[in-house]
């Protein structure tokens, strides 16, 4: 990522108080695509026995990439809310991996940004779970 | 044959709740969120108190929809893995010795949540019930409601199908 991105990214992420929290990471944005990582942390496991990560933090991390996907597309609207997400659970994450999330804005109207995104641990050719949401566009 | 004296109201209320802590307060996610059931009978009622770190739009400022989520799914595995144990817990057959060791019912697994987001999430409060529409043998269909001052103002509400844990593991 170019610095400057890299900058804006950081201040993306620092400026949300859960992302903070989980200590998300945007790795990588531009005209309508985001990438992020969430690292494996014991205090958002939801399955104690497996150690397996919960759901619900996988779904702060899809619609915090999503959101910024719908944002950094090329039409730019200045803000974003989640309309309605849904998630697909493919496979547990595997314990003490990461999940990193690829989103993409794949249509865009004056109002409505259409939204879907992978996420993944080490292993790329099975992805852990997909997401579909469409998002609110605010205009300047 | 003369009804058994029924169990006096305080040995089925300590019984009741050590089951509904145990099965809560394991799962590190749910106490890193800072959620809470409460329980009248065996209807359930989650809470979500109000933190900081549960913001997602500092400028509104709004509660995170992945925090909206993550409490609705919680509130929806709970309330679906606490009906089907209901009946062991009322029997006796679920001992409160192995849960507080804790030996833990196996949870219902996610296939897929589809939250809809209805208004913003206010820095208070939130609450949330989980009505299970379906649950058969393998697989579950549950929703969820969730509000904030007015139990009739929902700022969210979820529809999640689950894959019930197989009674042999």
């Amino acid at each position: 990522m170019e610095p400057d991105k890299a900058k804006m990214a950081e201040h993306f992420i620092n400026a949300i108080p859960h992302c903070k929290a989980l200590n998300m990471r945007l790795t990588d944005i531009g005209a309508g695509k985001a990438e992020m990582e969430l690292p494996y942390d014991s205090k958002i496991v939801g399955d104690p026995e497996t150690g397996v990560l919960h759901g619900g933090a996988v779904s702060a991390l899809m619609d915090t990439c999503c959101g910024a996907a719908a944002m950094c597309h090329p039409s730019s609207p200045s803000g974003t809310a989640t309309i309605d997400l849904r998630i697909d659970y493919m496979r547990a994450a595997t314990p003490g991996q990461n999940v990193r999330t690829k989103a993409e804005c794949y249509h865009i109207t004056r109002s409505v940004a259409f939204v879907r995104a992978t996420a993944f641990d080490d292993d790329d050719s099975r992805p852990v779970a997909t997401a579909t949401g469409a998002f609110t566009v605010q205009r300047k | 044959m003369p009804r058994p004296r029924p169990e006096p109201v305080q040995v089925v209320k300590q019984r009741r709740d050590a089951a509904l802590s145990a099965l809560v307060h394991g799962v590190p996610y749910i106490n890193f969120l800072g959620i809470e059931f409460e329980r009248r009978g065996d209807e359930l009622t989650a809470i979500l108190p109000f933190d900081n770190k549960l913001i997602g739009n500092p400028l509104l400022p709004a509660i995170h929809g992945g925090v909206t989520a993550g409490f609705l799914e919680t509130t929806a595995v709970i309330g679906l893995a606490w009906s089907g144990l209901w009946d062991d817990i009322e029997s006796g057959q679920i001992s409160m010795e192995s849960l507080t060791e804790g030996h833990l019912p196996r949870l219902p697994k996610t296939i897929d949540f589809t939250v809809d987001y209805l208004r913003s999430g206010l820095p208070r409060d939130a609450y949330a019930r989980a009505r299970v529409n379906r649950s058969g043998r393998r697989y579950a269909s549950v929703h969820v409601e969730a509000w904030q001052d007015q139990r009739d103002v929902l700022f969210a509400q979820a529809t999640g199908h689950f894959l019930m844990p197989s009674k042999d593991d």
